[in-house]
């Protein structure tokens, strides 16, 4: 075993799966991004890399950094605008990148979800690690990750921070738990979710930029223009592969909303509650005013 | 539906922690409820005096593990385990708590097993669902409440085709109350031999510095919170100031402790603790969504916020409007007059 930041050649180089998923941003959710219903209006959140994704790309990144060869493919489920994932990906630095799309995927909750992203691992075959983020920020489950280990049957780490070592099939790592912290040293085939904690994910690379600007699924070719076919038919790094039930050869009773145990009954937003409060001033007066009648309502004193 | 309600029971040190202990009045009720059994499954090391720890929550069976392989916890000796218990069983809802442990291990869990799994839950309820489509109404399901948009929603979550039944619940949120200090629970040993194998030592635990909370926010009848507004760590003192002489304890928003204003285990909200005192003195906290899930059950607010228009300003029962550094001693020095 030896610390990351040293290079070693020796070690045999890695095939590496990250778990991408596109999500709505949801972290700044004011009153206008809520319907009249009370649902959230997905239309007017913009879509981003899930946060969490990006800290396990980094992760994948600096393995890739330390041994010569590794393999880092993005894998992301979802619509055909979640090409996205794969493009950012290949921006920071991924090798490939993969999408599963198909209308029958839909409705998903995580259990449909692990078992799609764990058939098509198999079907991408011979994966060493599979690194997810724990938690998708609109979903906000942290269930995919352990769930798709259980899928391929791998051993799980969950809320990984830090890589502590590298060895030849084993990993050492840092765990952030509820009160404290974790090392483990983990065998390599293993699934590990990163969390936010970990080191940030590295921008864009300019060059790569300019090489994957026109990487493309099919169904965002048949609406390009032809130059743009051309480019895409001429260099096939460009072309985004987009899978389907058939080929990850899903049974149908295990996707989408029939392989979905959990169903929404009911949306709630929150809203805040009618207000009636006591707006007062700084003065001493209005202070002593409340303070009095906390007191008289036996809240303090 | 039959079966009975499960609480998977975590320890640390041999102590059933909080969190398990919620779920077990909360389960108790839903048993209640339901008209079934209250059932508790236990794993560890030198854990033969748990009966004595829970059974007067109302448990009626114990499932106990006690082997020297099973401390420390271990995703896959820990999930074959119980997947093996509740197989045997088929219970109809099974609980656990959304805690670091609980999170790792209840989604393996329902993998194994093939059923649904509501995350993260802040209510439990039973009730009835009419299934649009097929317009068959399932009858006392296990309806699971849990916010999700980061806050921003309150889902509820229904399975009525894949049981069990399972959801992580967060700590918290639910009340412990003993249900009779004289009750009896039958006792049932896991024989794990044939269950766990090598493989399942895969991952070795090296090191583990685990950090006991000392503050306890969630006991707290009155809680002097700081935002970002507060500015400093020194102007905390100010709060803490406030707070002894009140008897409350003091806490804060994400922004105060990620400026480093404050202790981790002092966030109060969505990804910290959950409170519901039943006074709570807000001191330059604008009031996000992701702050007030976690305070506005409080019985009564008092805002400090030199903008009248911050959002914490609808919830609360009283706003003052103006600097805090001001209110603060003023509060301080209207308090010594008047109390006696
Ligand atoms: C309001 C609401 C409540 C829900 N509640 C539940 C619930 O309680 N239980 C339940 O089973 N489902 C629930 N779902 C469904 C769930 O959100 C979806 O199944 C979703 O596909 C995955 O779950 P997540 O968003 O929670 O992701 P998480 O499990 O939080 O994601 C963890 C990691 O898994 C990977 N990942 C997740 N999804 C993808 C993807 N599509 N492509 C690539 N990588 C991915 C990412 O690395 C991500 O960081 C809910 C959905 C909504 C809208
Ligand atoms: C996934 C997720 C989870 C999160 N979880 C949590 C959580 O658990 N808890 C949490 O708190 N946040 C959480 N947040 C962060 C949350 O969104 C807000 O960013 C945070 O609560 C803001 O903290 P604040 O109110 O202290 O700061 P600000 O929003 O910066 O507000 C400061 C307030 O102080 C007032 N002010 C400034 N100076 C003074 C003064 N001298 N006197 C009086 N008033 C003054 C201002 O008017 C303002 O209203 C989470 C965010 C995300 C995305």
């Amino acid at each position: 075993m030896c610390p990351i930041n040293k290079k070693n050649n020796r070690m045999k180089p890695l095939k590496i799966v990250v778990l991408a998923k596109q999500v709505p941003d949801t972290r700044n959710v004011g009153p206008d991004a809520m319907k009249p219903d009370g649902t959230v209006n997905r239309a007017i959140l913009p879509t981003i890399f899930n946060p969490d994704d990006l800290h396990a790309l980094e992760f994948a990144l600096q393995i890739k950094d330390k041994i010569e060869g590794t393999q880092v493919i993005v894998l992301t489920m979802g619509p055909k605008r979640a090409a996205d994932i794969v493009r950012e990906g290949y921006y920071r630095g991924a090798d490939y990148g993969l999408m599963v799309s198909d209308r029958r995927f839909g409705g998903a909750d995580t259990l449909a979800t692990s078992y799609t992203l764990a058939m098509t691992i198999k079907k991408i075959g011979d994966v060493d690690m599979v690194l997810a983020g724990v938690q998708a920020i609109d979903g906000d489950t942290a269930q995919t990750g352990p769930q798709t280990a259980e899928k391929i049957n791998f051993p799980q780490v969950t809320y990984v921070e830090e890589i502590i070592g590298l060895g030849n099939n084993e990993i050492t790592v840092k765990r952030r738990l509820d009160k404290g912290i974790e090392i483990v040293k983990a065998p390599i085939p293993v699934l590990m979710t990163v969390n936010g904690t970990f080191d940030k994910c590295r921008s864009r690379n300019a060059k790569k930029l300019l090489k994957y600007k026109y990487a493309r699924t099919n169904t965002e070719l048949a609406r390009e223009e032809d130059y743009i076919k051309e480019m895409v038919e001429q260099r096939p790094y460009l072309h985004i592969p987009e899978w389907n039930v058939e080929d990850i050869e899903a049974e149908l009773s295990k996707i989408g909303l029939a392989g979905s145990p959990t169903k929404v009954n009911k949306v709630e937003s929150i809203v805040m509650k009618a207000s009636e409060a006591k707006v007062l001033s700084d003065s001493q007066e209005d202070i002593d005013l409340m303070v009095g009648e906390l007191i008289s309502s036996h809240v303090i004193g | 539906m039959d079966g009975n309600v499960f609480v998977f029971c975590e320890t640390d040190n041999g102590k059933v922690v909080d969190i398990s202990l919620e779920l077990l009045s909360s389960g108790k009720k839903l048993a209640g409820k339901l008209n079934c059994q209250l059932e508790a499954i236990v794993l560890g090391n030198n854990i033969s005096d748990i009966e004595k720890q829970i059974s007067k929550y109302g448990v009626d069976t114990i499932h106990i593990a006690d082997d020297s392989r099973l401390d420390p916890y271990l995703t896959l000796t820990y999930s074959k385990i119980i997947s093996s218990v509740l197989d045997k069983h088929q219970p109809q809802i099974v609980l656990f708590g959304a805690s670091s442990i609980g999170r790792d291990l209840a989604p393996r869990v329902a993998s194994t097993l093939q059923c649904g799994l509501t995350a993260d839950c802040t209510r439990l309820e039973i009730g009835d669902h009419l299934e649009k489509k097929t317009k068959v109404l399932y009858k006392d399901l296990l309806l699971a409440i849990r916010p999700a948009f980061g806050g921003s929603i309150m889902a509820t979550i229904v399975n009525w085709d894949m049981p069990p039944q399972m959801a992580t619940v967060r700590e918290g949120v639910m009340k412990k109350e003993v249900f009779d200090e004289n009750y009896k629970s039958d006792i049932v040993n896991i024989d794990i031999s044939d269950l766990i194998k090598d493989e399942d030592f895969v991952i070795e635990v090296l090191e583990r510095h685990m950090e006991e909370s000392k503050v306890n926010l969630k006991e707290a009848p009155i809680i002097v919170a700081g935002g970002y507004g507060v500015g400093s760590k020194e102007n905390f003192d100010l709060l803490y100031e406030l707070a002894d002489m009140l008897g409350a304890d003091v806490g804060g928003s994400r922004a105060a402790v990620d400026a480093g204003f404050l202790e981790n285990e002092r966030q109060i909200g969505q990804t910290g603790v959950t409170v519901r005192p039943k006074l709570y003195i807000a001191c330059g906290i604008s009031g996000a969504i992701q702050h007030t899930a976690g305070m506005d059950e409080s019985a009564m607010i008092v805002s400090i916020n030199k903008d009248e228009n911050a959002p914490i300003n609808k919830i609360a029962d009283y706003v003052i409007v103006g600097d805090l550094n001001e209110v603060i001693p003023k509060i301080i020095k209207s308090f010594h007059k008047q109390a006696q």
